[in-house]
């Protein structure tokens, strides 16, 4: 292993890294801090996804000159369609589910399922690909043996923007204090006059917007199906568990050490066999620290 | 001087640099009803959370007859014969004051015992008698979930009676009570006091007077004083914590 | 005085109370659906729809399965597809190795290899039998370990989980992890699995050919024996003690510790049971279908299964079968005449059934029942009041 062979598997870990940071921020936020488990996390990517694949087909029929443009609006629109759909998925399923988040989990699949279906009879079938920007093809050559993806370079520089937002939302703003208010005590945050259900459907809302610019992102490395959903699924759940549910920042250490994994796994065995260690060596650390890698001292 | 069954002796607990419990000692002899006294936020609740093992200590010992109860857990301390009430009345909701009584019994507490478990004759004498120790010898065939607020601290006393404990912790076993059914409770403790050591938590003076052998206040998970009820309420420093109104 | 104290209790246990309350559609529920499932249908149905239903029901055995982990364990797995799995994989790796020793052309080949290897090893360049299909020679190991390996499986892992207190959320995802590590496992190493396309063309069972219509029919009564066989014992287990303190950890696990039970022992005995019925299923499902395939061990497969004890009613052992025979039947109906819109169906399912009917039919059929008692005898036996008995206390 030279040192080239080194950066390239450090630049793929860090790649994974910020793939994995960018699907588990909106679940690490719906699951973490309301307790929700969103089993359609995957398909609120999806639907990102399409937003994107939306956007270039319009974009290539009406606006064939602002091609270079139209991920930036992809990206915006996913947000926006996603965060919408998620507005009102709260308030027409998740609100009535907040007590049991086993029943939240079955009812979210039942949503996913829905979703995977309408993909694939209302989009398409089959997967569907979307063009990368002119100004995103190819790789930035380091030397002769080191090329980084110019693409993944794109999704590092998102994912890293993204989770600096939501950082500052969450801890600088009024509106962060309020979900955090909601999140730690309900009752007293309800009794200091904050309208907690509006807090609940925008903080959901907010988590499925982060998914849609992950799905929508994800876009320029791989095609979209209607099962794709399904593929990131337990991967992010895993990232999000591993970090400890309650902690964001552990979401990101946990992305971090699951992307590494990745990266190196994928070098000495096969894909499937990979992904399958990785899934097995996150169950046993959760066995000796059943909260997650960072959960913070429980008060019991 | 009386035999001692439980023996506490410098605990000290924090959490999130708060300290709780600092540097306790605290003796119960065996047949003693104690009453534990104090402020809120005076680690009372917290020193009971210690002993039967639903909280770890930072530092300290807790002995009970022979056993180091700091290396066991919750199920192995009850078993050795420690019996624990809650401050909120936990009882299963779903199962019939019968079942709680009979579920709280302590034989055959593996899976073939309890899979193959045969009410026997004394079984169902035990439920009755207890059932009438604790007034609810009429609502047996009820769900716990529908009882009154102080029927299920009765039915709680009720299910640790069956496990047939040397040593009681009661945290609080008359708050929501009315006045009568306090003088009920009162009773009870008193005659179920005999051969066994009882320990309570409450607030209630007049309740703690009716039934305290001995009195211990704690303030600031500290012991602050220990005596009759006599003495401790004529003491300056608990006047000045706690009584003084 | 006295006498009136002890009538109390010996009146109590009269009613065996709580949760699994008798009553008669309950008493005879077992003996309805016995009927059912060994007269009426095998009378009405061909051997086709007869085998459709062979398969439903030995999913069912996975959902009667969920129904004690779940209704009365609260243990939410989705991965019951494991051990269906394990069950169906080991049967079929028997029936395929026999199948192969009796093969003319694995025969020829065994003297270069060593051993009849099954097709799709030989497809897949694979030289020798791996050491774990071994044992597979023989009935004799084959049967037992299907019966004891999952649950013993199921019993370490669920232990070891619940010792640390690992919650009920956590570990449906490690469920759900495990479902998808066993089926992503068995895809990558088609060689030795079979890969996407599973395990299938063997033909007989200890020399008896499962392809004629008597063996169908013969598998179909086992299969139905065996899921009665099991919903007894699950009813069994729900009467014992052990079914109550069950319910007890469910609602305050907790608080059962301190009546000095070992939660994580019981939990992890019931999962191992589901975990029994769920094996079993998939063998009798691989015998009568004639394949193991990782499509039945993965997530999807592992959260349908969820489906048909919602449907049936999460606390209704016997209502575990309806939903499964029920889900089923609409699958296939809906597979031969609408493709489209299965996802939908089940989807809107999960949804309906957690929303507006959590008990799923079986509590529907209890509501339908107690309102009926109630216009049948409006003044007799006193039913039982909504407001908390005795003095209620000063409210605190």
């Amino acid at each position: 292993m030279n040192l080239d062979m080194l950066a390239m598997q450090a630049f793929t870990g860090l790649s994974i890294f910020t793939m994995l940071m960018l699907m588990a921020l909106g679940l690490a936020i719906v699951f973490g801090l309301m307790g929700v488990i969103n089993m359609a996390h995957g398909e609120l990517m999806a639907m990102g996804a399409y937003c994107s694949y939306g956007t270039a087909l319009l974009f290539e029929k009406y606006f064939p000159g602002l091609m270079d443009v139209y991920l930036f609006v992809g990206i915006a629109l996913a947000f926006v369609v996603t965060s919408i759909f998620g507005y009102l998925l709260e308030r027409g399923l998740i609100r009535f589910l907040y007590r049991r988040p086993l029943d939240t989990l079955l009812a979210t699949w039942g949503v996913s399922l829905v979703l995977q279906q309408f993909y694939r009879q209302f989009i398409n079938a089959k997967e569907v690909e979307v063009p990368t920007v002119s100004w995103l093809h190819g790789a930035w050559q380091i030397s002769e043996g080191v090329s980084f993806s110019l693409s993944r370079i794109f999704i590092i520089g998102l994912a890293i923007l993204t989770a600096a937002l939501v950082y500052l939302l969450l801890f600088r703003t009024r509106w962060g204090m309020r979900i955090r208010a909601v999140t730690q005590n309900r009752q007293m945050a309800g009794a200091a006059g904050i309208n907690t259900t509006k807090v609940d459907a925008y903080t959901f809302a907010l988590g499925c917007g982060l998914a849609g610019i992950a799905g929508s992102s994800f876009t320029m490395l791989a095609s979209t199906g209607p099962t794709t959903g399904q593929q990131y699924i337990v991967d992010t759940f895993i990232t999000v568990v591993f970090g400890g549910v309650e902690s964001l920042l552990g979401t990101i250490f946990s992305a971090f050490i699951i992307g590494q994994m990745e990266s190196w796994f994928e070098y000495v065995m096969s894909g499937s066999m990979a992904r399958a260690s990785i899934l097995l060596l996150v169950i046993v650390v959760l066995y000796f620290r059943p909260n997650g890698l960072f959960a913070t001292k429980v008060r019991r | 001087m009386s035999e001692l069954i439980l023996s506490v002796e410098d605990l000290t607990v924090s959490f999130d640099g708060f300290k709780a419990v600092d540097g306790l000692n605290f003796y119960v002899e065996k047949d003693e009803l104690r009453c534990v006294i104090g402020p809120n936020g005076a680690g009372k609740t917290t020193l009971l959370d210690m002993i039967c093992g639903k909280t770890k200590p930072s530092a300290g010992a807790v002995r009970f007859k022979n056993y180091n109860l700091l290396n066991m857990i919750e199920y192995q301390i009850t078993r050795v014969g420690v019996g624990r009430k809650f401050q909120t009345p936990s009882v299963y909701e779903d199962l019939t004051v019968f079942e709680n009584l009979e579920i709280s019994d302590p034989r055959k507490r593996g899976i073939l015992g309890s899979l193959f478990f045969k009410r026997e004759q004394d079984l169902l004498g035990k439920i009755d008698q207890v059932a009438a120790q604790i007034f609810l010898a009429e609502v047996l065939r009820h769900k716990a979930g529908r009882l009154s607020h102080g029927q299920k601290q009765w039915l709680e006393i009720g299910m640790l009676l069956m496990q047939d404990p040397e040593l009681l912790l009661l945290d609080e076993p008359v708050a929501g009570m009315s006045a009568r059914e306090r003088e009920q409770t009162a009773e009870l403790l008193n005659r179920i006091s005999k051969g066994r050591s009882i320990v309570v938590i409450e607030h209630d003076m007049a309740f703690v007077r009716l039934i305290a052998h001995k009195v211990t206040v704690l303030h600031q998970g500290k012991l602050l004083a220990e005596g009759s009820m006599d003495q401790v309420q004529s003491d300056e420093r608990v006047i000045d914590v706690y009584l003084g109104h | 005085m006295l006498d009136g104290v002890r009538s109390g209790a010996a009146a109590a246990t009269a009613s065996a109370g709580s949760m699994v309350s008798r009553d008669w559609t309950q008493k005879y529920g077992l003996l309805i659906l016995a009927v059912l499932l060994l007269l009426v249908l095998p009378l009405s149905l061909g051997v086709f729809r007869l085998g459709l239903a062979a398969k439903y029901l030995s999913l069912a055995f996975c959902a009667v399965g969920i129904v004690l982990i779940w209704g009365y364990g609260g243990i939410l797995s989705l991965g019951q597809g494991v051990f269906f799995g394990l069950g169906s994989y080991m049967m079929a790796m028997f029936l395929k190795l026999e199948s192969t020793s009796a093969d003319s052309s694995a025969q020829a080949l065994s003297s270069f290899f060593g051993s009849n290897l099954p097709d799709f090893m030989v497809w897949n360049s694979v030289e020798m039998l791996p050491w774990w299909w071994e044992p597979f020679h023989s009935v004799w190991f084959t049967l037992p370990a299907i019966l004891l390996l999952p649950p013993l499986l199921a019993f370490m892992l669920a232990y070891a989980n619940f010792r640390k207190r690992v919650g009920g959320v956590y570990f449906s995802i490690i469920t759900l992890s495990l479902s998808a590590i066993m089926s992503i496992v068995i895809i990558g190493q088609q060689g030795v699995t079979g890969g996407v396309n599973g395990i299938n063309d063997f033909r007989t069972f200890l020399g008896i050919n499962l392809d004629t219509d008597e063996a169908k029919r013969g598998m179909y009564f086992i299969t139905c024996g065996l899921l009665l066989l099991c919903v007894a014992a699950g009813s069994f287990i729900l009467r014992s003690r052990l079914g109550k303190v069950l319910v007890a950890i469910r609602d305050r696990e907790d608080r059962v510790r301190f009546s000095g039970y070992d939660p994580a022992l019981f939990k992890a005995f019931i999962f191992a049971v589901a975990a029994l019925f769920s094996s079993i299923g998939g063998a009798m499902f691989t015998v009568q279908v004639g394949l193991a395939s990782p499509s039945l061990v993965g997530i999807q497969p592992s959260v349908e299964m969820v489906i048909y004890a919602a449907v049936g009613g999460r606390l209704s052992l016997i209502g575990a079968v309806y939903g499964a025979v029920l889900v089923g039947s609409a699958k296939t109906f809906f597979s031969e005449n609408f493709v489209q819109y299965w996802l939908y169906f089940v989807g809107g399912l999960f949804i309906f059934v957690v929303m507006l009917l959590p008990d799923g039919l079986a509590g529907l059929l209890g509501r339908v029942r107690a309102r009926l008692a109630v216009k049948r005898a409006p003044t007799s036996a006193p039913t039982q009041p909504e407001r908390p008995i005795g003095e209620t206390g000063i409210a605190k």
